[in-house]
C-alpha cells in the first residue's frame, strides 16, 4: 500500500497478520484464494451447498450462474460481509478467517458492488482516500493524484480526480470503485455484475483494462450470468446452480451452448421464432410529443410514431435519450409539453394514469423493485395491484355503487392461478415480493399486466439483469401476446432483444428518432451508428397508415 | 459482519429478510424489559427500592378496582389517538398533532354543549362526539392540504399547529367563553346534564367513547386489511412510485387518511370534554400529552390496530401506576414523562435489531463471559 505522509502504524495482530499474507509474492498460475466446503444457510434457503471455489494469479474467473445462484452470497462471504456456517477460506495458502471487510481489504481482496458506495457530493480524491486509517488531517490530493496518473497510464483508468461523484457517468464511477481497490492494495477484485451500468461501447475498454490488470498478476472474480461476457474475457469459469457447483472449465474449452446448459440445467433455445402476423388497426399513436426530463430540461423533441395489432415496436437508443420520459408520458406519469396521445383512437394526452390504464394498457416498468412492486406486500397484494377496485376483487353493495371492501377469496382465486400460470416460483402467495429472486419479480410483474389481455403493452428493458432461462420466458411471452393481436411497445438497450424481437425498429438520440427501420431490413451497425447520432435514417416508416 | 470489543465481545450480526411475529414480539417484549431497567437505575438514584417502584406501577393499575378502571379510563383518548396516528404513520404521513387536532376536538365539543341551543336532549351526545370528529378531521386536513399543495413538511405544520390549538383553548377559557358561575377560574360553565357521558356505575369510564375507542380500532384493522381504501393507504405508504404507476389517487388518499387520524383525535378531545372534564379549561389540565404519548402507543403496537389496543393499555398502565408511585414513593411528577421517553429511545434503539440478526459471543475467560453467554442466547436466539 502507497505510504501516506505522516502515517502512523498501529494496527492490531491479526490485522498485521494478514498484512503480510497480502504483501506475500506469489507467481502467476499459483492459486491465491482457496474456498473449501463453504455452505450458507438464509431462513428456508440454502444458498451455499459445499462450495469449492478457487481463484489464480493472473486470471480472469468468471463466476457464472442464474439470478440467486448464490454468486453473490459466496463472494459476500469472500469479502466478509457474511460468515460462512460451513467451509474454509485461504488466502495464498494460509488459513484465514475473515469477519468483515475491513480484514478482506487488510488481506488484498476488493470488491465492486453492482451499487456503488461512493459519497456524491465528495471529490474522487476524497472518496479514494475515505476511511483509510492512515489518513491525516490534511487530505494528500496531489500524492493520490499522481497515483491516479499512474493508475490511468497502466490500466486505461483515466479519472479526473476533482471531479465530484454526482458529476460522473456509472462508468466512472465503476472506475472509482476500482481504483479506491486498487489505492487500499488490493490484488484480488470481486466484479460483481460489472457491465450491467456500462454503456454498449464502454465494454470492450472495461475489457481491455481488466486483462492488462491481470497481466500484471492480479486476480479478477468476475460476477455474471451473461455468456457472451465470460466467452469474452474470462480464462476460467465456475458455473453455480442453486447453490451448488456445477463445474470449474477453462473458458478455452466450452462453448456458450454448454455454459448455459450447465447453468440452467437444460437445453437453451437462442433462436427466438417469430411466426408472420398480420398487423392491424393503429393502437398507440404518438404525434409530435415534447416533454421535459426531471431537471426540466427538454429531453422529448417532439417524437411521431405509431404502433399497430399484433405488432412489436422497438425503441433503440443508449439510455437517457428520452425514452424514460416518452414511457412516462404515454402512461400519464409526466405531463407533455405539447403533442398528443391517442390510444385506440382516444385523445389521452395528459390524462391521468388510471385513465390510460382503464384503456387496457400494460406497464412493464424499467425501475422493477422501485415501481413495479410493492417489496413488502405480499404476492397476492402486488398481483392485484390494478385491479383491485374492480369486481370480482371487490364486493359490490348498493346496486354497484359501494366498491369498497375486497374479495378475498376471489383475490386468492386469481393469485393461486396467476402463480401456477406465470410459473412465480414462492412458497405462498402470502410471500412479501421483496423475497423473491429479480426474475420472479418481473415474472410478477408480467403476470399482473399481461393477466388483462391488454391491447396495448409498454416493456421498458423487460429482460435487463434478467438469466438466460428469465430472457427466455419473457421474450416468449411477449411473441405470444403479439400473436394475440396486442401492440406492443419495446423500449430496450439490448440490441440483439430489439433486433429479435421487433418488426419495426425506432433509434432514438437526445430526444427525436433519427430513424425507422423495418426489422428483416435492419442491419446492427446502421442501428449502432445511430444511437451514437452519428447516421439519420428516413423515420417515414413510422407514420405511414395502413400496413 | 463481526465487531469485536476488546477482547471482552464479539457481535456479529447479518441483515435479515423477513421477522416472524414471534420474533418481532420478543424484541418488543426485550425492548420494554430495558425500559424498566433504566427506569429501575433512575428510581434508585431517587432513593425508592426499584423493585418496589414497578411492582408498585402495575399493582395498583392492574390489580386495584381504582387503579385498574382509571387505567382503563385512561386508555381511551390514548387508543383513539394512537389508532389514527397508526394509520397515518402507515401511509407515511408524519402526524405529530394529535395533540392539537385532540383540543380542536373538545373545543368542538364545548361550543356544541354550551353555545348551540335546541338540540334535543338524546341527540345532544352525539352531535357533540360527531362535531369533535369533524373539527378534529378539519384541523388535521389543513396540514395534509398544505403537504399536497405547498410540499410543506408535516412534522413541522402538524407540530406547530398543536401550539396554536393550545393557544386557543387558553384564550377562549381565559376570554369570551369563561364562565359566569366560575369565580374568575378559567373554566367555561359547565355542560348541561344531556351533554356528559354515562358512566360504568362505581367506575370513571365512559362509555359512549370506550366503546367507540374499541370499535374503531377493530374497525380500522378491518379497514386497512380489506378494503379498497385501506390498501391504497398501504399501497402509498410502502412505495409511493408504485401507487402512481397504478394511478392511486394520492390527493384522495392523504386527505382520507387525516380525515380518520385527525376525527378520531378530535373524538377522543370531545370524549374528555362528555366524559371526564364536562367544562373547557386550561388545555394541560385536559390532557397530559395524550396526542403526544400517542406517538409511542402508535409505534409500540407496529402500527397495527388491534395491537395498538394492547399497546394503549399498556402506556395507560404507565401513566395511572407513575402517578400512584408519585404519591406513595414520594417521587417528582416529571416520572411519567420520564418512562415515556425512556420507552421511546429504547423502542427506537431496539429498531436494528428488527433488521439485523445479531449474535453476542463473550469471552469465556472471564469469570462472568459464560454466564452472559448463557443470558444473551436465552434472550436473543
Amino acid at each position: 500500500m502507497l505510504k501516506l505522509p505522516g502515517l502512523k502504524t498501529l494496527k492490531s495482530e491479526s490485522a498485521s497478520m494478514y498484512a503480510k499474507i497480502r504483501e506475500k509474492k506469489v507467481n502467476i498460475g499459483e492459486t491465491v484464494v482457496e474456498m473449501r466446503n463453504i455452505t450458507k444457510h438464509f431462513p428456508g434457503v440454502l444458498a451455499n451447498d459445499h462450495i469449492n471455489f478457487e481463484v489464480k494469479a493472473g486470471e480472469v474467473h468468471a463466476l457464472l450462474g442464474e439470478n440467486g445462484a448464490g454468486k453473490t452470497t459466496l463472494m459476500n462471504i469472500l469479502y466478509g460481509l457474511y460468515q460462512p456456517d460451513e467451509g474454509e477460506i485461504y488466502i495464498k495458502g494460509e488459513k484465514v478467517e475473515i469477519r468483515s471487510p475491513k480484514d478482506a481489504i487488510e488481506l488484498g481482496i476488493g470488491m465492486v458492488h453492482q451499487h456503488f458506495m461512493l459519497v456524491d457530493v465528495f471529490s474522487v480524491v476524497e472518496n479514494i482516500v475515505l476511511g483509510l486509517k492512515e489518513l491525516n488531517i490534511v487530505i494528500p490530493v496531489e500524492e493520490v493524484a499522481k497515483q491516479l496518473e499512474e493508475y490511468g497510464e497502466r490500466y486505461g483508468l483515466k479519472i479526473d480526480p476533482s471531479a465530484k461523484i454526482w458529476q460522473l457517468s456509472a462508468g466512472e464511477k465503476q472506475r472509482v470503485e476500482i481504483i479506491k481497490a486498487l489505492y487500499r492494495g488490493a490484488d484480488i477484485l470481486i466484479l460483481d455484475e460489472p457491465t450491467s451500468v456500462l454503456a454498449q461501447s464502454e465494454v470492450k475498454p472495461f475489457f481491455e483494462m481488466l486483462r492488462k490488470m491481470v497481466a500484471e498478476g492480479k486476480s479478477i472474480i468476475f460476477i455474471t450470468h451473461k455468456l457472451e461476457e465470460v466467452m469474452a474475457v474470462s480464462d476460467r469459469v465456475t458455473v453455480l446452480r442453486k447453490g451448488k457447483v456445477v463445474g470449474t472449465l477453462k473458458t478455452s474449452e466450452t462453448n456458450e451452448r454448454e455454459l448455459a446448459r450447465m447453468m440452467v440445467g437444460r437445453e437453451v433455445i437462442f433462436r427466438l421464432e417469430k411466426k408472420p402476423v398480420k398487423r392491424g388497426k393503429p393502437v398507440l399513436e404518438v404525434v409530435n410529443l415534447r416533454a421535459l426530463n426531471d431537471k426540466g430540461v427538454e429531453a422529448l423533441k417532439g417524437v411521431s410514431f405509431k404502433v399497430y395489432e399484433g405488432e412489436i415496436f422497438g425503441i433503440a437508443g443508449v439510455a437517457g435519450n428520452g425514452q424514460k420520459e416518452l414511457i412516462e408520458v404515454i402512461t400519464g406519469l409526466r405531463k407533455a409539453t405539447a403533442g398528443k396521445v391517442y390510444i385506440m383512437g382516444e385523445d389521452v394526452t395528459n390524462k391521468p394514469p388510471r385513465v390510460i390504464l382503464k384503456k387496457n394498457v400494460a406497464h412493464i416498468p424499467e425501475e422493477r423493485i422501485e415501481m413495479g412492486i410493492i417489496p413488502n406486500m405480499n404476492i397476492s397484494e402486488n398481483l392485484i395491484l390494478k385491479y383491485y377496485n374492480e369486481p370480482p376483487f371487490v364486493k359490490e353493495f348498493y346496486n354497484e355503487k359501494l366498491r369498497i371492501v375486497l374479495n378475498e377469496e376471489e383475490i386468492e382465486k386469481f393469485s393461486n392461478r396467476l402463480v401456477k400460470e406465470y410459473e412465480i416460483m414462492t412458497p405462498s402467495i402470502k410471500t412479501p415480493a421483496k423475497l423473491l429472486s429479480g426474475g420472479n419479480i418481473q415474472r410478477l410483474i408480467l403476470a399482473r399486466e399481461l393477466s388483462s389481455n391488454p391491447s396495448l403493452i409498454i416493456a421498458a428493458h423487460p429482460t435487463y439483469g434478467l438469466d438466460v432461462g428469465a430472457t427466455e420466458y419473457i421474450r416468449k411471452l411477449l411473441l405470444k401476446e403479439r400473436e394475440k393481436g396486442a401492440a406492443i411497445l419495446l423500449v430496450s438497450e439490448d440490441l440483439e432483444e430489439i433486433m429479435s424481437l421487433s418488426d419495426r425498429i425506432a433509434v432514438i438520440f437526445a430526444g427525436e428518432f433519427v430513424g425507422i427501420v423495418k426489422a428483416e431490413e435492419a442491419n446492427i451497425e446502421d442501428i449502432g451508428l445511430m444511437m451514437a447520432g452519428i447516421k439519420r435514417m428516413p423515420i417515414s416508416e413510422g407514420l405511414e397508415r395502413e400496413g | 459482519m463481526r465487531v469485536k470489543i476488546f477482547n471482552l465481545l464479539t457481535i456479529e450480526y447479518e441483515k435479515r429478510q423477513e421477522i416472524t411475529l414471534e420474533q418481532s414480539l420478543k424484541l418488543t417484549t426485550m425492548a420494554l424489559v430495558t425500559a424498566f431497567i433504566i427506569m429501575g437505575i433512575i428510581f434508585a438514584g431517587f432513593g425508592v427500592n426499584p423493585f418496589l417502584a414497578i411492582f408498585s406501577i402495575f399493582a395498583w393499575s392492574l390489580f386495584t378496582p381504582a387503579g385498574f378502571t382509571s387505567t382503563l379510563t385512561r386508555m381511551i383518548p390514548l387508543l383513539l389517538c394512537g389508532v389514527g396516528l397508526a394509520i397515518a404513520f402507515r401511509a407515511l404521513f408524519w402526524n405529530i398533532g394529535a395533540e392539537g387536532q385532540l383540543l380542536m376536538g373538545a373545543i368542538a365539543a364545548t361550543g356544541i354543549a354550551l353555545f348551540v341551543p335546541g338540540i334535543p336532549d338524546f341527540l345532544l351526545l352525539p352531535t357533540i362526539l360527531l362535531m369533535g370528529f369533524i373539527v378534529g378531521a378539519l384541523w388535521g386536513l389543513i396540514p395534509a392540504a398544505l403537504k399536497l399543495k405547498f410540499e410543506t413538511n408535516e412534522v413541522i405544520t402538524t407540530l406547530m399547529l398543536n401550539y396554536v390549538a393550545f393557544r386557543l383553548v387558553k384564550y377562549l377559557v381565559y376570554g369570551p367563553w369563561k364562565g359566569k358561575k366560575v369565580y374568575n377560574f378559567p373554566f367555561s360553565d359547565t355542560f348541561p346534564p344531556a351533554a356528559w357521558e354515562p358512566k360504568i356505575p362505581g367506575t370513571p369510564i365512559y362509555v359512549y367513547s370506550f366503546v367507540l375507542s374499541l370499535l374503531f380500532a377493530v374497525g380500522l384493522y378491518f379497514f386497512m386489511n380489506k378494503t379498497t381504501l385501506g390498501y391504497e393507504i398501504r399501497v402509498v405508504g410502502e412505495n409511493i412510485k408504485a401507487a402512481r404507476y397504478a394511478g392511486i389517487n394520492y390527493t384522495k388518499t392523504i386527505l382520507i387518511t387525516m380525515l380518520i387520524s385527525g376525527g378520531l383525535a378530535g373524538l377522543a378531545g370531545a370524549g374528555l370534554m362528555t366524559g371526564v372534564q364536562h367544562r373547557l379549561q386550561n388545555p394541560e389540565a385536559i390532557s397530559p400529552g395524550y396526542g403526544y404519548t400517542a406517538i409511542i402507543v402508535a409505534w409500540l403496537g407496529r402500527l397495527n390496530p388491534l395491537y395498538v389496543i394492547l399497546s394503549a393499555f399498556f402506556m395507560a398502565i404507565l401513566i395511572v401506576g407513575g402517578q400512584q408511585i408519585q404519591i406513595t414513593l414520594g417521587l417528582p411528577f416529571g416520572v411519567v414523562n420520564i418512562f415515556n421517553g425512556v420507552i421511546l429511545f429504547v423502542l427506537i434503539a431496539f429498531e436494528p435489531l428488527r433488521e439485523y440478526r445479531v449474535s453476542f459471543y463473550w469471552n469465556e475467560k472471564y469469570p462472568w463471559g459464560s454466564f452472559m453467554n448463557k443470558l444473551f442466547s436465552t434472550v436473543f436466539k
